[in-house]
């Protein structure tokens, strides 16, 4: 960039800037809570070998540094998508119209645990749980309670749902046939990112073979059927949550990624046709810059990769599409409004990183689910943030920047070193299996609450400016006691009411399928036609996947 | 606090919370253990007792677990103790063996504990030989015994142990190989374990040649198995062999002979330790204080403290 | 020897965010005690066996996805009907203050939410243990 004189030129004056530094006394590095060195200043030598064709490229251009589309934010802001469900379908619903109502563009939907886990409300370990931290699904009735008065053909739904997610999007697929619209119509996403399961958020069924399986099974599914839907939803964000490192986010979330792509080609499909519609889930995290490096680096890895390894052909299967949540792990109990402002800055880290779809924290999600008030709250900062700062104005704006470009290199190299380690091990199941990615989250956790409590990483609220005996003074969201018992009865209501034999038959055509080779989904779609449950569906698979146990890595 | 009596009443009454009680009082070496150990003793003589010993990572915990439901199938009781090492620096553990055995964590036909190695230097393997008593004397038909087998004191809990199992993981490595050193001396048998591994065969390969220059001991050639624990494979076989072993012994007497070995070093050992126990009393650890002076000043040699320090203390 | 303080630490109900279990876990080996650490998807029956057969100074459980008052209480009385009462119950996780204060009457010990320091939970036990001896 600079020519050697002006670069020889400039080293020296920055020596002599840092001398000047260190006169100060005061320390040279500062180190963020990723554990990363930051100097008090970068300059052009920093970024002297950058090759703006090669490393940066045009937005909507390999290698889409600067962002997947075109027109990025101009054309179309990124999606304004709450991730919101608890209590019965009804009440979700409630929701939902609420948010659509206050100007959320894109649906997604929060499912309890016993849905997550894939037991029935009336299942004695759903005990205590239903309908506590998302809504509960146990059947297409309740899916179709939940979708009341939302055309499917005018919304795009996002499902953070993981080990069923086949059922669900069975579900929705059959309360659009209800709706009169075509599967090749709907458009949305469905988390399906098993792996990351296994490595952090830990809601796993089935072992790691057979929920591949079904994975490429619904990418074949869905190939044919429904062309328009996201189906995994590649995440960093639980990663990020269970206390990782940027560059371990970024790292093992595209490596997930890699894994995904591998197992698709080699179950025969082609990876042009189902790598466009592998989407992307990061987390929005505090450290401001390193975030925004982080997204631009995603990019340009996940597309070289994609190009050189993998030879994928058409453009749209290089493309990393992400969704973004700010980082829940970074919210406080103490002062909640405090929150708010956390988020705000969290939410611009997604913005100037170019997410396509972006959810923000309410304020009171430390204490519980959000209220209405909170997460209108929360969604105003999103509005705010694209119609009022500017920020969507230009595209990739940072990008030239001394520092940011440095970090996103220095992530990029990062993550290289994070592919060689797993491909060592065997790849990320066999690295699964020996716990490499558990531990490096669960020692980073730990060294992370470990500077929280020496001080060196101040938290407002927690470990300084604190407020003693303070005293929270929000509503919070209760959840209506009653869930459990009213999905018992609807539960009881459509067992005698469906066509027993019916359900009997479409349990047993799914087994035999899962015993052998052919695609679950046309299997699924017909259970769940019939009204079979979410839970018999999953233990007629238990039965012949059976269940996982992690290992246990400290 | 209840009172020994009463302990020992319900711990008689196959109370399970009883039986917990009286370990922690047999680890903690408080409340009346020794009343304890003496009661319950008469009782014990009916469970066999298998250790399961190899270096961390071997898969150890899952095989203890595959191996206590194989016992079960055969109706057994059965007591398993797992031991994980204290921390030097903090005093702490983390005791990680029952999270890897739920499977069994349920059944009522089992009782698991775990225990810490609590930087004891010998403490640690009469306490659990202790702790293995009781469990027999409540009525076990078999223990088994976790170790990490890095330290003496826990080749020393393997020793107590009738049939002692090496659980072994192909790993490229030099501390395997020390490893197997201290190990193959008390293998009765030796599972490879995570056979699907890369290097399993050769390891294997290694393994037999190391015991054939160790050669036969007590008459009784280690079986060397492959075994992928966390699959169930291999397990029917490695408990095949451990009864094969436990029927050995019987037949040869060589079961008899270990139980009066073990007898005879509890027996020292008590000793060693009211000795210990009794020697180091105030009035001699001041002398002990004076003659590290004295050695320090240069006066005498530290031999000479302590013919001064025995002749002092009426020895 | 001081007597070590013996503390499970359990994951109860089907909620698998782990982080701060095994974050209390750790910190409460480097406070000198022994833990054990129960894994995930824990009911309180697994969770009051264990308890019981480890003969455990403390019971901390972990709750993230709202079912606390649920679980908690359930396993009190569990450790109750086991003759185990003695054994301190405390709790942690997504627990609102409302929720905490009735927990603590049905028998909780303490419960620690989000920004609680792990000092604060290692001195809490040791001073609970020591006005017990």
């Amino acid at each position: 960039m600079l020519d050697k004189e002006d670069l020889k030129r400039f080293e020296k004056e920055r020596e002599k800037w840092e001398e000047k530094f260190a006169a100060s006394g005061l320390p040279f590095e500062a180190t963020n809570p990723s554990g990363r060195a930051t100097r008090p200043l970068y300059g052009p030598a920093d970024i002297d070998s950058l090759d703006y064709e090669k490393d940066l490229g045009f937005p909507g251009e390999y290698p889409y540094t600067r962002g997947v589309r075109t027109t990025m934010y101009r054309g179309r802001l990124w999606t304004m998508r709450q991730f919101s469900g608890f209590g019965s379908a009804r009440d979700s619903n409630t929701r939902y119209h609420f948010l659509l109502g206050r100007g959320q563009t894109g649906l997604s939907v929060a499912f309890d645990m016993p849905t997550i886990m894939g037991y029935d409300s009336d299942h004695v370990r759903s005990h205590g749980e239903v309908g506590k931290c998302g809504v509960a699904i146990d059947s297409l009735k309740d899916m179709e309670i939940l979708f009341d008065g939302i055309p499917l053909d005018k919304v795009s739904t996002s499902m953070t749902i993981n080990a069923p997610a086949s059922m669900l999007l069975a579900f929705y697929i059959c309360v659009g046939e209800k709706q009169g619209v075509a599967s090749e119509k709907l458009r949305g996403t469905i988390q399906n990112d098993i792996l990351k399961e296994y490595i952090a958020q830990k809601s796993w069924i089935f072992p790691p073979e057979s929920s591949v399986r079904i994975i490429t099974d619904i990418l074949a599914f869905c190939a044919d059927h429904v062309p328009k839907w996201n189906t995994i939803s590649i995440s960093g964000y639980h990663i990020r949550e269970a206390g990782s490192t940027a560059a371990q986010e970024l790292a093992f979330t595209l490596a997930d990624g890699f894994a995904y792509v591998e197992a698709g080609i080699a179950a025969g499909l082609d990876v042009d046709v189902f790598a466009p519609r592998l989407s992307f889930f990061f987390n929005s995290h505090l450290d401001f810059f390193e975030e925004i490096a982080k997204y631009r680096a995603a990019r340009r890895i996940w597309a070289r990769h994609m190009k050189e390894k993998y030879g994928a052909k058409n453009p749209e299967s290089l493309l990393v599409r992400f969704h973004t949540q700010t980082a829940g792990c970074t919210l406080t109990a103490q002062q909640p409004e405090n929150n708010i402002v956390r988020t705000a800055y969290e939410a611009m880290a997604a913005a100037l990183g170019g997410t396509q779809s972006l959810h923000t924290n309410s304020m009171d999600e430390t204490l519980a689910l959000p209220t209405e008030k909170s997460v209108q709250i929360a969604l105003r900062t999103q509005q705010i943030l694209g119609c009022e700062t500017g920020v969507t104005n230009t595209i990739d704006p940072l990008a030239g920047s001394y520092y940011v470009e440095h970090l996103t290199n220095q992530l990029e190299e990062e993550a290289e070193e994070y592919f060689r380690k797993v491909e060592d091990l065997g790849g990320v199941v066999k690295a699964i299996d020996r716990g490499f990615f558990q531990k490096e989250i669960s020692d980073a956790a730990y060294r992370y609450q470990k500077e929280i409590e020496k001080k060196t990483k101040i938290v407002v609220g927690v470990n300084d400016y604190i407020i003693e005996d303070e005293k929270i003074e929000i509503d919070l969201l209760k959840i209506d006691p009653e869930v459990e018992e009213d999905q018992a009865r609807v539960l009881e209501k459509l067992r005698a009411e469906r066509d027993g034999d019916a359900a009997g038959k479409a349990l047993a055509a799914l087994k035999a399928a899962a015993e052998g080779s052919d695609n679950l989904m046309p299997r699924i779609l017909e259970c769940s036609r019939v009204y079979c449950t979410l839970g018999e569906m999953i233990e007629t698979l238990k039965g012949v996947f059976g269940e996982y146990k992690e290992p246990i890595i400290f | 606090m209840m009172t020994v009596e009463q302990l020992l009443s319900k711990f008689t009454e196959g109370n399970r919370r009883a039986l917990s009680r009286i370990i922690s009082r047999v680890e903690n070496r408080q409340d009346g253990f020794g009343e304890i150990m003496d009661a319950v003793y008469p009782r014990t003589g009916r469970a066999y007792r298998v250790g399961i010993t190899g270096p961390p990572g071997a898969g150890k915990s899952t095989m203890v677990s595959r191996l206590v439901q194989e016992a079960r199938k055969a109706g057994r009781q059965v007591g398993v103790i797992a031991v994980d090492p204290t921390s030097p620096f903090t005093g702490g553990a983390l005791l990680g063996d029952r999270i890897r055995m739920q499977d069994i964590g349920g059944d009522p036909g089992v009782f698991m504990r775990s225990m810490a190695t609590r930087g004891s230097l010998g403490g640690l393997a009469a306490a659990a030989t202790d702790v293995a008593d009781v469990m027999d004397a409540f009525g076990m038909d078999l223990i088994v015994t976790e170790t990490v087998g890095v330290g003496q004191c826990e080749l020393d809990i393997a020793e107590a142990c009738y049939t002692t199992v090496v659980v072994l993981v192909p790993e490229s490595g030099d501390s395997v190989q020390a490893m197997k050193a201290g190990l193959m001396e008390i293998a009765d048998i030796l599972v490879m374990n995570k056979s699907d591994r890369d290097g399993a065969d050769r390891m294997a390969r290694e393994i037999r040649a190391m015991l054939e220059m160790r050669g036969e001991r007590n008459g009784w050639e280690p079986p060397v198995l492959q075994a992928k624990a966390s699959f169930g494979e291999g397990i029917a076989e490695v408990y095949g062999e451990i009864l094969k072993h436990s029927e050995y012994l019987a037949g040869s007497g060589r079961l008899e002979k270990h139980r009066r070995t073990n007898v005879e070093h509890t027996i020292k050992d008590l000793i060693e330790e009211r000795l210990h126990e009794d020697f180091w009393n105030e009035d001699v650890a001041a002398l002990l204080g004076a003659a590290v002076r004295d050695v320090m000043d240069g006066k005498i040699t530290p031999r000479q403290a302590c013919r001064d320090i025995l002749s002092a203390s009426g020895n | 020897m001081d007597r070590k303080i013996r503390v499970l630490i359990g994951k109860p109900g089907l909620d698998g965010h782990d982080r701060g279990a095994k974050v209390v876990a750790s910190a409460l080996r480097d406070g000198g005690m022994e833990v054990i650490y129960t894994g995930l998807h824990q009911t309180p029956e697994m969770i009051v066996e264990a308890a019981v057969q480890e003969d455990v100074d403390v019971v901390g459980l972990s709750i993230l996805s709202g079912a606390h008052m649920t679980l908690l209480p359930k396993i009190v009385a569990m450790l109750k009907e086991q003759g185990a009462e003695d054994i301190m119950v405390i709790g942690g996780g997504i627990i609102p203050e409302e929720d905490a204060a009735e927990l603590r009457k049905m028998g909780v010990a303490g419960v620690f939410t989000p920004g609680a320091p792990t000092t604060e939970i290692v001195d809490f036990i040791k001073k609970e243990m020591a006005s017990r001896l």
